[in-house]
């Protein structure tokens, strides 16, 4: 009996195993398969890419201090998908936000503030701008039921065109002809970690994502946040305020995505350039599914993912294929991976009977 | 400024920029009628885009294009249908996992096929009306138009008898509003499913190919932008009336052609700013009359049978 037990344990394991190697290696092969139609060697495009995003010194701290802003929009999309609000407007908050911050800290430096306070405004900017911008769509959800997917996502291009416009029309940089705003001195930028060129915005993330996971699991307002979000009735009639939550979601969730582009502008950037949108936000959103909304999961997910986009572009320069792939890889992983999610819950139900 | 030529110029680009809008939004009022939410549906387009303009550029013939297209929207929608109804995979995901891949690949393909030559499709032949298109200023504003446009009239009309007077359509709003209903009368939530999905996608994909074929001439990547869910709050406030899609689609493609027809009677307005109007007058739009769109019940649920 105990043996059998101990084969079923042992195949129970290499089943478990099969489900999280297996789309991966999935997605591998299939990438794989676009990358030789596009002419290029998988082989040699994947070594490329970890020995770039991970393994090389320089590439590892570009990798590390993207990390920084991918963490603070995956921390606010944390907050808002546990609480069921789907707050896919990322793009316009992050990039709205960034172009305040942009504009505000150059002008600080000018006046003669000291850097922490300048970096302190800076990042309290960035915030309010992102929340800021999530206030409509917030009002019409707790108000009137409006889904806000569609809104965010209005507001986002909304907020992408409005942040081009300010950096063209009302913040440009007069000393140069490139159509940027000014450009934050490194002396007066988030500082770097020890003697690398990691920015202290990873610092940030990091301690932004534990702070906001422990939050969701470990604490009573958390609670109440996963309850509107798992069901909203049931939450009305166990007394929630559920507006005022719904708002409160929406203004910590923007906030934080707000907070990724000041990180990014002041720790990273240093000025915006016209046109510029790194998108990160649409792509964050998989990671944290990928993750299942916890917070540790998502910081293994944001490395990878930072890692592939910095691997990738350089594969770009390099290898010439376009960073475009890297799209492609984490839409693939999202659908590897719910199938796994699907099997793995019908193996469970069908062992269950 | 309301010189003859502005008028024609904007309503005319008010319907080539609506038409997009008008095929993908009949389509997703469709799916969503039987319950199924498209976010995909701005991959649906943009795989159409793509598929459309390289058929029409390889072939010479904007009606292959046409074709390709839809077929391409087709595709993507197959795995939407695969994921979501079949398998019952939570839509939302599915949906932005497949806009991303479509991104993806089709700048891949694009920068893989065009990134040496920029190759652009002649304009295309409209289907005049004998007699009536000669009217001055009412003549060539309704008179004369691309094919497609015409099939996109009628399609409306088609969907409008659909859901009023057939038995189809009341399956379909029970699919949407009660599946567990439909399925014990003995209807097939499921297949019902796919099918509208898949329509979905050959309309999406259809408004794509018409987007790069009959009016940009050109396929740009990401060149959707933004189209695909325009069109789903379309749908959203339509419910279940065609013909408010249609006005709607009018509406907003007349925003979105707002920035040539300005230019042809010489005023330079920033590209941003007019970028921005399509989906400022979406949320002013969401923010009068919001409450008013109301969805089916089970819209984003998947139907399993026998599941609770």
């Amino acid at each position: 009996m105990s043996e059998r037990f101990r084969t079923g344990a042992g195949r129970e394991l290499a089943i478990q195993a099969l489900f999280l190697i297996g789309p991966l290696l999935a997605v591998l092969i299939l990438g794989g398969l676009i990358l030789l139609a596009l002419g290029a060697n998988p082989f040699s495009y994947y070594a490329f890419v970890v020995e770039r995003g991970m393994l090389r010194p320089s590439g590892l701290e570009a990798t590390l201090t993207r990390m920084g802003p991918l963490l603070l929009i995956a921390s606010g999309l944390i907050i808002a998908f546990r609480a069921g609000v789907w707050n896919l407007g990322g793009d316009g908050q992050f990039l709205l936000a960034a172009v305040m911050a942009a504009a505000l800290a150059p002008l600080l430096h000018q006046a003669g503030w000291p850097v922490w306070l300048l970096l302190m405004a800076g990042l309290l900017t960035g915030a309010i701008t992102g929340a800021a911008w999530a206030v409509l769509p917030a009002l019409l959800r707790a108000r009137q039921g409006l889904n806000e997917i569609i809104t965010t996502l209005m507001m986002s291009f909304l907020g992408v065109s409005l942040a081009n416009l300010l950096v063209k029309l009302a913040f440009l940089d007069p000393t140069t002809t490139t159509p940027q705003t000014r450009t934050l001195p490194v002396e007066a930028r988030l500082p770097r970690l020890f003697d690398t060129t990691i920015s202290s915005g990873l610092l940030i993330g990091l301690v932004v994502v534990i702070l906001v996971h422990l939050m969701m699991t470990r604490t009573a307002f958390g609670l109440r946040l996963r309850v509107v979000g798992a069901n909203p009735r049931a939450a009305l009639h166990a007394g929630l305020a559920v507006p005022a939550l719904t708002i409160a979601v929406f203004a910590l969730s923007a906030g934080l995505v707000g907070l990724a582009g000041a990180v990014d502008v002041l720790g990273i950037q240093g000025n915006i350039r016209a046109d510029w949108n790194p998108a990160y936000s649409l792509s964050v959103v998989p990671l944290v599914f990928l993750a299942r909304l916890n917070g540790y999961g998502t910081i293994v997910y944001v490395f990878l993912f930072s890692a592939l986009s910095i691997g990738a572009e350089s594969a770009a320069r390099r290898l010439g294929v376009p960073g475009y792939f890297s799209l492609v890889i984490v839409a693939l992983m999202l659908i590897t991976f719910a199938l796994s999610d699907h099997f793995q819950k019908r193996r469970q139900r069908l062992s269950q009977i | 400024m309301l010189s003859e030529t502005f008028l024609i110029t904007l309503f005319l680009g008010a319907v080539m920029a609506g038409m997009p809008l008008l095929l993908a939004g009949l389509g997703e009022q469709l799916s969503e009628r039987a319950g199924v939410l498209n976010i995909g549906l701005e991959g649906m387009m943009l795989a159409g885009a793509w598929a459309g303009f390289v058929a029409a550029w390889a072939s010479g013939s904007a009606g292959l294009g046409f074709l390709a297209g839809a077929g391409a929207g087709l595709v993507v929608a197959a795995f939407m249908a695969l994921f979501c109804v079949i398998m019952a995979l939570n839509q939302i995901v599915v949906g932005i996992a497949l806009v991303l891949a479509v991104q993806g690949l089709t700048a891949l393909l694009h920068f893989v096929q065009f990134s040496q030559s920029y190759p652009r499709l002649d304009g295309m032949q409209a289907w005049a009306v004998p007699g009536l298109s000669q009217i001055p200023l009412l003549g060539p504003m309704l008179f004369s138009h691309n094919p497609v446009v015409w099939l996109g009239l009628a399609l409306t009309a088609a969907m409008a008898f659909l859901y009023r007077q057939t038995n189809l359509g009341i399956a379909l709003q029970a699919a949407g509003d009660r599946p567990a209903a439909l399925d014990a009368l003995g209807g097939n939530v499921t297949r019902l499913r796919v099918l509208t999905v898949l329509t979905t996608g050959a309309l999406a994909g259809l408004g794509g190919a018409f987007m790069s074929v009959a009016v940009a001439g050109v396929f740009v990547p990401f060149m959707s932008h933004g189209n695909g869910f325009i069109a789903i709050v379309l749908a959203m406030l339509a419910r279940g009336r065609p013909l408010w899609v249609l006005g709607g689609a009018f509406l907003f493609g007349a925003s979105l052609s707002m920035t040539t027809a300005l230019q042809v009677v010489g005023v330079n307005v920033p590209v941003d700013v007019i970028q921005m109007l399509p989906f400022a007058m979406v949320m002013l739009v969401l923010v009068l009359a919001g409450r008013k769109a109301n969805l089916p019940a089970a819209l984003g649920e998947s139907f399993e049978r026998g599941a609770r």
